[in-house]
């Protein structure tokens, strides 16, 4: 644990016990098995009650400006129950989107609204299966006063619930983020359904129009969209370290109580060691992902390449943990009554949201230069 | 600090950066540059270059090679602020500690928290000055892992205990002054039988065979103490009450074993030593995509692995236990061995030199520090040692079924 101030220990310590007692995995469970959209809007309503929608946000704008760490913890500890937000879509990556280049006009009319909890937002980047922001297929041409916008956004977060969405798009002289409400006529949204049982959409764009307005920071600027990025890819690493850590203590508790050949399963060392590793690899993430929610608080350079170690590190690890999960539970972790299938499968989602460990490898090597 | 007194801190670090770098200019000789061998510090007994005995002097008169120990008793007496200031200023013009050794890293810090006041006098100012070199005799042959286990026997004969039995694993103590030693006081009790002793090596009837190891080199040695009188004031805590002192001790060797405390970060970067070894395709990445990636991956590890260690610092600063700290000498050992791996796969058979012509002075070290490093996850605890660690005692994976 970084070392934090007083206001911040507070804020975990409070993310930490509502997770527990108001947003327990039995939650979840009741929202899966009701076969919703994925999300929980009595739980966000009280997100929203407690500020959390609003902590990177500045205070003009009705946010807390509380920093990124903060948002971290919180997002760390509601993603240890599997609390079914849109925190991390709406708070953390939208939310930087307009934060980071959004015009005066841009940010008072969305940024209250999201701080408050009342919008709900999100990033949709990727026009297919995997993370490839340097390849967007989907256009943007420039119309008398406006835009138009053609082609598809896959797998979107929270795309379902969003009121808006910051769609990337590819004009003439780069890539692009445009302001797009649900309601827009060129607009379809189509549900999928996946196996964390999470809200997603799949985005279809036909002729969008939009006005000049919608248009965040300038046309064709790569840097926007690389920033606002990283602050989801470390925002998917938070929530990586919590499902990490807590399917890690789940798996040690049980071992603690499983009793087989007259002595618990604890005792054995080939368990111990597993588990010894597993303890290993989860305190090197968090100190990335610590140091990674720093740098964007810091404005540190370093910042691309440490958004990259904690995605990496976080989806090497969580992948480790989650398999290791349903393997040391034995057949209980197989069955659906056990939540180890909960964690094992956010973990996958997690993993190729905003580019998985070889994506991330792969960028850390050449921004390292070779 | 409140804030009146922060301005006034201020100025009294800038103040001392500036002494600093004055004296370093006067002290350090600009040719000793970079030119820090972990290696030989650990290993040889090469005997040192003029400039380099030159500023081994002064660091050790000044006490900043053991910066933050206590002025009265030859250190630095410099807080944590000034130390990060002198290691930066060191840095900054390539300088580097030649104060080192198991005096430095285990028997002083270990010796200002259970010596009398009379040994610390005794021992830590030929420390801080780097005159005496100390080693462990901890291990055993029937006693590595299982180090309670130990039987060296120091009879008590009144005013002095006469020792019988044989170390091993002994670092270099072909060129040891001194030897910390655990001792079996006891035989009726296992752990509250041993005793924590410092033996002078010159002492009659300690003898000293080198054993050679795969890296060609003989660092380790075999110790056998035949009827050696060793002083009663040389007993440091209470007879019998040695087994925490000892265990103590390793806990500094462990923190600073951490793969040297580098985790494979001496002798550069790997990827500039694969930009000098292997081929660049037309975009500027190594052609061996695979190694590429497993380069990469290695590079991130060990960033996360800095990274770890900085936290568990700030976290003891902060007077906060770190459950990370238990990491440490798992993941720098690795680290220190997966990068001698990944060396000699990026230059191939031009890493395996053993000596001789067609080869480098560095690639000649890179071969013997490879297999030399194969003793870092062994000594000090074994990386299954470390495990069971771990396990037992911050995972609390024992007990009996509840």
């Amino acid at each position: 644990m970084a070392v934090l101030t007083e206001e911040q220990s507070l804020l975990r310590d409070m993310a930490r016990s509502w997770a527990q007692e108001q947003s327990p995995v039995k939650a979840f469970r009741q929202l899966r098995d009701k076969g919703a959209e994925g999300w929980d809007p009595e739980r966000w309503q009280s997100i929203a009650e407690m500020g959390w929608t609003g902590i990177v946000i500045p205070e003009e704008h009705g946010g807390a400006d509380f920093g990124f760490l903060g948002l971290g913890l919180v997002l760390e500890e509601t993603a240890r129950t599997l609390t079914a937000s849109p925190l991390a879509a709406s708070a953390l990556a939208a939310s930087s989107a307009l934060v980071l280049g959004g015009s005066a006009e841009q940010q008072a009319r969305w940024l209250p609204g999201i701080a408050g909890g009342d919008v709900i937002a999100t990033l949709a980047v990727d026009d297919g299966p995997r993370h490839c922001p340097e390849d967007i297929h989907c256009v943007a041409r420039q119309v008398d006063g406006g835009w138009l916008l053609n082609g598809e956004k896959a797998f979107v977060a929270e795309g379902g619930s969003a009121e808006l969405l910051v769609i990337a798009a590819r004009c003439e002289s780069g890539p692009a983020l445009f302001l797009v409400e649900a309601d827009n006529p060129g607009l379809t949204r189509s549900p999928r359904r996946m196996a964390d049982a999470r809200n997603y959409a799949a985005l279809a764009l036909e002729n969008l129009k939009v006005p000049d307005a919608a248009l965040l920071g300038k046309a064709g600027d790569p840097e926007l969209l690389d920033a606002v990025l990283d602050r989801a890819r470390i925002g998917a690493a938070a929530e990586m370290l919590g499902l990490a850590t807590q399917a890690f203590e789940t798996t040690l508790e049980y071992l603690k109580t499983r009793v087989q050949f007259d002595t618990i399963l604890a005792r054995f060392q080939a368990l111990q060691h597993r588990m010894a590793k597993q303890f290993t690899e989860i305190e090197l993430l968090r100190s990335c992902v610590e140091s990674a929610l720093l740098a964007i608080d810091n404005n540190d350079p370093e910042l691309p390449l440490l958004a990259s170690l904690a995605k990496a590190t976080a989806c090497d690890t969580l992948h480790l943990v989650s398999r290791e999960m349903v393997q040391l539970h034995g057949g209980i972790g197989m069955t659906d009554e056990h939540d180890a299938g909960f964690y094992i499968k956010r973990a996958r989602s997690l993993e190729n949201a905003w580019g998985n460990a070889s994506f991330h490898r792969d960028r850390y090597a050449s921004l390292s230069g070779y | 600090m409140n804030d009146l007194a922060a301005p006034l801190q201020e100025e009294a670090n800038t103040a001392f950066r500036q002494e600093v770098r004055e004296w370093l200019a006067a002290n350090f000789p600009s040719e000793l540059a970079n030119q820090d061998n972990t290696l030989a510090t650990i290993e040889g007994n090469a005997a040192l270059s003029p400039p380099a005995e030159k500023w081994k002097t002064a660091m050790g008169e000044k006490g900043w090679g053991t910066p933050t120990w206590p002025a009265e008793y030859g250190g630095g007496g410099l807080n944590r602020k000034q130390t990060k200031i002198l290691q930066e200023e060191m840095a900054a013009i390539g300088a580097w500690n030649p104060i080192g050794g198991m005096g430095v890293m285990m028997l002083g810090p270990t010796l200002l928290e259970f010596a009398s006041e009379e040994q610390k006098h005794q021992h830590i100012p030929p420390i801080c000055r780097g005159e005496i070199r100390w080693c462990q005799g901890y291990s055993e042959p029937g006693a590595g892992s299982d180090l309670a286990a130990l039987q060296m026997r120091a009879e008590d004969k009144g005013d002095h205990y006469l020792v019988n039995g044989q170390k091993t694993w002994t670092s270099g103590g072909q060129w040891a002054d001194w030897c910390f030693a655990l001792v079996r006081t006891d035989t009726r009790h296992k752990h509250e039988g041993i005793s924590f002793v410092l033996v002078d090596m010159k002492t009659p009837g300690i003898e000293v065979r080198p054993i050679q190891l795969i890296s060609g080199t003989s660092s380790f040695c075999e110790t056998f103490f035949t009827d050696v009188k060793v002083p009663k004031e040389n007993l440091v805590g209470e007879e019998n009450r040695g087994w925490h002192i000892g265990k103590r001790l390793l806990q500094h060797e462990r923190t600073n074993l951490s793969g040297g405390n580098r985790g494979g970060r001496s002798g550069g970067s790997l990827h500039k030593i694969a930009l000098k070894y292997l081929d660049l395709d037309s975009a500027g990445r190594l052609v061996d995509k695979d190694l590429r990636t497993r380069i990469t991956r290695f590079e991130m590890r060990q960033r996360a692995f800095r990274l770890t260690a900085g936290r568990v610092m700030e976290a003891v600063k902060g007077g906060a236990p770190a459950a990370a700290s238990s990491i440490l000498k798992n993941v720098g050992a690795e680290m220190t061995q997966e990068r001698a791996e990944l060396s000699l796969e990026i230059m191939g058979m031009q890493g395996l030199g053993w000596e001789g012509e067609g080869f480098t002075p560095q690639e000649l070290m890179g071969t013997r520090s490879w297999l030399w490093g194969k003793a870092v996850s062994i000594y000090g605890g074994s990386a299954e040692i470390q495990n069971n660690v771990i396990a037992k005692r911050i995972l609390g994976m024992e007990g009996e079924p509840g």
